[in-house]
C-alpha cells in the first residue's frame, strides 16, 4: 500500500511542475496591467512605473520567474494585492471555509442520492425512479447561484427562518480557537455549543445549495451502476441461493458498484471546491474561491498563481486517496497495481 | 434570529412580516446596548491595506484611514442641497492642530497637547513631521496627492518646538491648505511606526499596513481581508466630539441582492454601492433611509480623442453631442439617480462654477446636419470602449449611445474592458470615443480644469485635447486664485467654460450620486468631498 502511495506521489511531480510553469505563463500573458490598476484612479506615468518597480513587474519574464521559483522554493507564495496579505496564510485561512462548505455539502448530497439511486435501481419506472430523474435533472439545469439567491430569498427575506447570509458567523458571535479551520468541529473541541448551533445554521443553506448541485451525478452513478451489476450473474446465483435481500443488495450490489460512485464522488468533489466560488458569493462565504477570482478580475498574480497550485496539489492528494480506496473497496485492483 | 427578533420588537424595522414567530427577546441589557453602540456596515469590497500610504492602497482603504487617522485639520459642517450635513468647503477647522496661522509664504500650526495614539503616547509635532515627510517621499498616489497642493518635499515641514509646526510654501498655491485637510496626510505614530521599519522599508509600510496607528476616533481590532473589519473607538480621542458608536462592524457582502435583503430586514445598518435601480425601489420601502448626493466635482462623460479623424472635427464633435440620449440615459440607465449636465436654457449664462450643464440636448435633426457640413452624411464606423468594472451604468448606457448615433449614421461597436485593463487603455490615449467619470477630492473648477483640459496632457484629459487659449485661461484662473483676484478668477472660470462647451472634446452626461441606504434609526450621515462613510457623527437611535 505504501509503496502504491509513494509510486502514485512520484507520478504526480510533473503535472505540479506543468502547473507551476503554465499558471506563470498564463497570469502574465492575460490582458490587464497590475501597476496601473494598483496606481489607482489618480496616478500618474511615473506613480505606475514605480509601483511597477516596487512589484518587480519591470525585469524580463525569465527573471520574475527565477524569482518565482526561488520564493516557492522558501514556502513564500508571494503577496496578494487585493488584500494585502501574504497569499499562503489566505489560502491557509481560506481553504478549511470551502472544505468545510463543500464536505458538508457532499455528505449531504451523499446521504440524500444514494439511497434515492439504490432505491431507483431497485424499483426500476416506480415513483421513486422518477422522483430521481426529476431531481437529478432539476440538480444540474439549476445554476447555482440562482437555487442560492432563491433560498435566500425564501429562507431569509421571507420566512426568516435562516439567519443573515453573512459569512460563516453571525456577526456577533465570535469564532471558536482554530484547531482544524473547521467551526463545526473547533467549537465541539471547545465544547462551545452555542458557537456550534449558529456554525450550523449558517452552513444550511449554502451546504444545501451545493447538495442540490451536486446530488444529480451521485443519484445517477448509482443508479445506473446498480442496474448494471443488479443484472449479472453472480446476483441471479446469490438470489437463486436464497439470500436476504438486503445482503444481496448491500454486501454484494453495493459493494461491486461501488468503483464508478467513489470515482464520480472524487470528481464531484474536486469541482465543487474550485467551482462553488458563486455559492461563495451569495452567501459572503469567505472561502477560496470567491477569493481566486477576486484576485482574477484586479489581475492579482501571486494569489492566482497560489490559488491553482493549491488546487493542483489538492487534486493529486484527492486521486491518491480515491486510487487507495479503490484497493480497499476492490481487492482485484490492489493486486493488479 | 434572537437579534432579529429584538431588532423588531425595539427598533420597529419590521417592513416585512415573517413567519417567523417574535420570540421574547432574549438579550440581556448590556447585549442589547452593545447593539445600540455598533454599526454593522455591508459593502461589496473592503480595504486591501489599512495605510493610504501604502502601495496600491484601494478605496475602501480610504474609509478606514480617515476614520482611524487625524490630520491637522479638517473640513467644517454645512446644510447641503438635500438639507444634510455636507462638508464645507472653505470652512476649515482644527483637528489635532488646536490653532493654525497663515502666513506670506508659510503656515504655523500649534498641536493640541492633550491629543494621544492608540497606543497612548501624546501626539508631537516630530510625529507630524515625520508622516508628512512620509506623504512627500513614499511615491505612488500620497505623494502625488500631495504635489496637488504644491507640497513636495521634506524640506517643507519645520519643526519649531514639541507642539509646533511650520509649513513653507514652495509657491502660492490656494490648494496647499485645503490639501492638507484631504485623507493623505494624516498623522501616524512614529516611534510605534519606526520600531517596525526596516531598511528595506523605512517608512514602515508593512506594519501600518496591517495595524492602524493613528490617533484618530477608531482604531482597527480586527482584520480579516475581503471579509470583515473591526473597529473599536479609541476613547482618548480629542479631535472632535466624542463619537458616539463604540464599535463598527463591517462586513463585506459581494452580491449586491443579498446586501439589500439584509438592509430589508433590518439585519445590516448601512450599505452602499447597490444599483441604481436597487437605490430607487429602496426609496419605496418605510423602513430605510435613502440619501443621495451629487459627486462633489464628478461627471461621467462621453469622451473623443480629438487627435485622430473622424473626432479632431469639432462639427463631429458637436453633432454627438446632439445625437446623445440624454433623457433616456437618465430615466433607464440611472432611475432618476443623477443630476444632468446637459440642456443649460438658452440664454442662461454661464456661471463660475463646475460642473454645470452645457447647452446641448438631443436633437437628431441638428446633428444629422452637423455630420452632412462635416462631410460624413452617410457616417463612420468607430468603437466605443467602456470599464466592466462599471459595467452597471456604463453598459446601458454605452447601449442607448449606441442606437442614438446609428440615427445619425455612427457605426458604433461597443468595446468592454476589464477593469484591470482599463487604465492601461486610458492612458494610451488610442480610444475614439469612450465614457468615463473623473471626480476630484478638490472642489476648485480649476482644479478639474488643470487635470482634465490642460495642454500639459495629463492622463485625465482622456481626449489629448490641446488648446493654448485654454491653458491661458487655466493658468489665469490659478494665479488668480493664489491671490484673491476675483475678477480675473470670474472671468477665467468662465473663459474656460466656455471654450469646453464650445471646443466639445468630451461631452458631460450627469453628475453621478453617491447612494446610501440606511435604517431609519441611523442619524448622522455626512457627505464628505471622499465619498465614504465617516462613523464618528454616526449614531443609532
Amino acid at each position: 500500500m505504501l509503496q502504491t502511495a509513494l509510486k502514485r506521489i512520484a507520478a504526480s511531480v510533473p503535472s505540479l511542475v506543468g502547473v507551476v510553469i503554465v499558471t506563470f505563463l498564463l497570469t502574465r500573458v492575460l490582458p490587464g496591467d497590475t501597476a496601473s490598476y494598483f496606481a489607482g484612479p489618480a496616478a500618474t506615468p511615473e506613480a505606475i512605473a514605480e509601483i511597477r518597480q516596487k512589484l518587480g513587474l519591470d525585469q524580463s519574464l525569465p527573471v520574475q520567474f527565477w524569482n518565482y521559483i526561488g520564493d516557492l522554493v522558501h514556502g513564500n507564495f508571494g503577496l496578494s494585492l487585493t488584500t494585502g496579505q501574504p497569499v499562503v496564510n489566505e489560502i491557509a485561512a481560506r481553504l478549511p471555509a470551502s472544505a468545510e462548505l463543500t464536505l458538508a455539502g457532499l455528505i449531504l448530497a451523499l446521504v440524500i442520492a444514494l439511497p434515492l439511486g439504490i432505491v431507483a435501481a431497485l424499483r426500476q419506472g416506480s415513483w421513486v425512479d422518477h422522483v430521481c430523474r426529476v431531481v437529478a435533472t432539476a440538480g444540474v439545469s439549476l445554476p447555482v447561484f440562482f437555487t442560492g439567491l432563491l433560498f435566500v430569498y425564501a429562507f431569509y427575506f421571507l420566512l426568516g427562518w435562516a439567519p443573515a447570509p453573512l459569512g460563516r458567523l453571525d456577526v456577533f458571535a465570535s469564532a471558536p480557537p482554530t484547531v482544524t479551520g473547521f467551526y463545526l468541529i473547533d467549537s465541539l473541541i471547545a465544547r462551545d455549543f452555542a458557537t456550534f448551533r449558529a456554525t450550523l445554521a449558517q452552513l444550511a443553506l449554502p451546504a444545501i445549495t451545493l447538495a442540490v448541485f451536486s446530488l444529480a451525478p451521485i443519484a445517477r452513478i448509482t443508479r445506473a451502476s446498480m442496474l448494471a451489476v443488479l443484472g449479472s450473474e453472480f446476483i441471479r446465483t446469490a438470489r437463486a441461493a436464497g439470500l436476504e435481500p438486503s445482503t444481496i443488495v448491500i454486501r454484494y450490489a453495493l459493494r461491486n458498484a461501488l468503483l464508478p460512485i467513489v470515482t464520480t464522488l472524487g470528481m464531484v468533489f474536486s469541482f465543487l471546491l474550485g467551482a462553488n466560488v458563486l455559492v461563495e458569493k451569495v452567501f459572503a462565504w469567505p472561502g477560496i474561491g470567491s477569493y481566486a477570482v477576486e484576485a482574477l478580475i484586479a489581475s492579482d498574480y501571486a494569489p492566482v498563481q497560489g490559488f491553482v497550485l493549491a488546487m493542483a496539489i489538492l487534486y493529486v492528494f484527492l486521486n491518491l486517496c480515491i486510487d487507495l480506496l479503490y484497493g480497499v473497496i476492490d481487492p482485484r485492483v490492489r493486486i493488479e497495481a | 434570529m434572537d437579534r432579529r427578533d429584538f431588532l423588531k420588537k425595539t427598533a420597529a424595522t419590521s417592513a416585512i412580516t415573517s413567519a417567523g414567530v417574535a420570540a421574547p427577546a432574549v438579550w440581556s441589557p448590556s447585549r442589547a446596548d452593545a447593539r445600540s453602540e455598533t454599526l454593522l456596515v455591508v459593502s461589496e469590497s473592503g480595504p486591501n491595506n489599512l495605510d493610504i500610504h501604502g502601495v496600491g492602497t484601494n478605496v475602501p482603504g480610504y474609509e478606514v484611514s480617515w476614520n482611524c487617522y487625524d490630520r491637522l485639520i479638517t473640513h467644517g459642517m454645512k446644510t447641503g442641497a438635500n438639507g444634510l450635513p455636507y462638508y464645507d468647503r472653505d470652512n476649515i477647522k482644527p483637528e489635532l492642530a488646536e490653532d493654525m496661522k497663515l502666513g506670506d509664504m508659510s503656515a504655523t500650526f500649534k498641536l493640541r497637547k492633550d491629543a494621544v495614539f492608540h497606543d497612548g503616547t501624546p501626539v508631537t509635532a516630530k510625529d507630524v513631521k515625520w508622516s508628512l515627510d512620509r506623504a512627500v517621499s513614499v511615491g505612488g498616489f500620497p505623494t502625488f496627492q500631495m504635489k496637488a497642493g504644491s507640497l513636495e518635499k521634506p524640506e517643507q515641514f519645520v519643526v519649531v518646538d514639541d507642539h509646533t509646526l511650520r509649513i513653507d510654501f514652495v509657491r502660492k498655491d490656494r490648494l496647499t491648505i485645503p490639501d492638507l485637510a484631504v485623507i493623505v496626510p494624516c498623522i501616524v505614530n512614529s516611534g510605534l511606526v519606526k520600531k517596525h521599519a526596516t531598511e528595506k522599508d523605512p517608512w514602515g509600510l508593512e506594519y501600518t499596513k496591517l495595524n492602524t496607528a493613528g490617533s484618530g476616533a477608531y482604531k482597527v481590532t480586527k482584520w480579516t481581508p475581503g471579509t470583515e473589519v473591526v473597529m473599536e473607538r479609541h476613547d482618548k480621542w480629542v479631535g472632535g466630539s466624542m463619537p458616539k458608536l463604540k464599535r463598527v462592524i463591517w462586513r463585506m457582502v459581494p452580491s449586491p441582492s443579498n446586501r439589500r435583503a439584509l438592509l430589508e430586514r433590518g439585519d445590516a445598518d448601512v450599505s452602499y454601492d447597490l444599483p441604481s435601480k436597487d437605490f430607487a425601489e429602496l426609496r419605496n420601502v418605510a423602513s430605510l433611509k435613502i440619501v443621495s448626493t451629487p459627486y462633489s466635482n464628478g461627471i461621467q462623460y462621453i469622451g473623443m480623442n480629438v487627435k485622430h479623424p473622424p473626432f479632431d472635427d469639432v462639427r463631429v464633435r458637436k453633432a454627438v453631442a446632439y445625437a446623445l440620449p440624454y433623457q433616456k440615459i437618465m430615466d433607464a440607465v440611472l432611475f432618476g439617480l443623477g443630476k444632468p449636465m446637459y440642456g443649460r436654457k438658452p440664454g442662461a449664462p454661464t456661471e463660475v462654477a463646475w460642473p454645470q450643464p452645457h447647452p446641448y440636448d438631443t436633437d437628431i435633426a441638428k446633428a444629422k446636419q452637423l455630420m452632412a457640413e462635416a462631410g460624413h452624411a452617410s457616417g463612420f464606423d468607430t468603437t466605443l470602449s467602456f470599464d466592466l468594472g462599471f459595467a452597471v451604468v456604463n453598459e446601458p448606457l454605452c447601449v442607448l449611445v449606441q442606437e442614438s448615433l446609428a440615427q445619425i449614421g455612427i457605426r458604433a461597436t461597443i468595446n468592454k474592458i476589464p477593469g484591470a485593463n482599463w487604465r492601461t487603455e486610458l492612458t494610451k490615449k488610442t480610444l475614439p470615443l469612450y465614457t468615463n467619470v473623473f471626480s476630484g477630492w478638490l472642489d476648485y473648477p480649476e482644479y478639474f480644469f488643470f487635470w482634465c483640459y490642460d495642454g500639459q496632457n495629463s492622463i485625465f484629459n482622456t481626449m489629448s485635447y490641446q488648446s493654448p487659449a485654454m491653458d491661458k485661461l487655466i493658468a489665469a484662473a490659478r494665479a488668480s486664485a493664489a491671490v484673491g483676484d476675483k475678477a480675473t478668477y470670474d472671468a477665467s472660470v468662465k473663459g474656460f467654460v466656455d471654450l469646453a462647451f464650445e471646443d466639445i472634446p468630451r461631452i458631460p452626461i450627469f453628475q453621478p450620486y453617491a447612494n446610501v441606504a440606511m435604517q431609519k434609526n441611523v442619524d448622522g450621515y455626512a457627505y464628505w468631498f471622499h465619498r465614504r462613510l465617516d462613523y464618528r457623527s454616526m449614531s443609532k437611535a
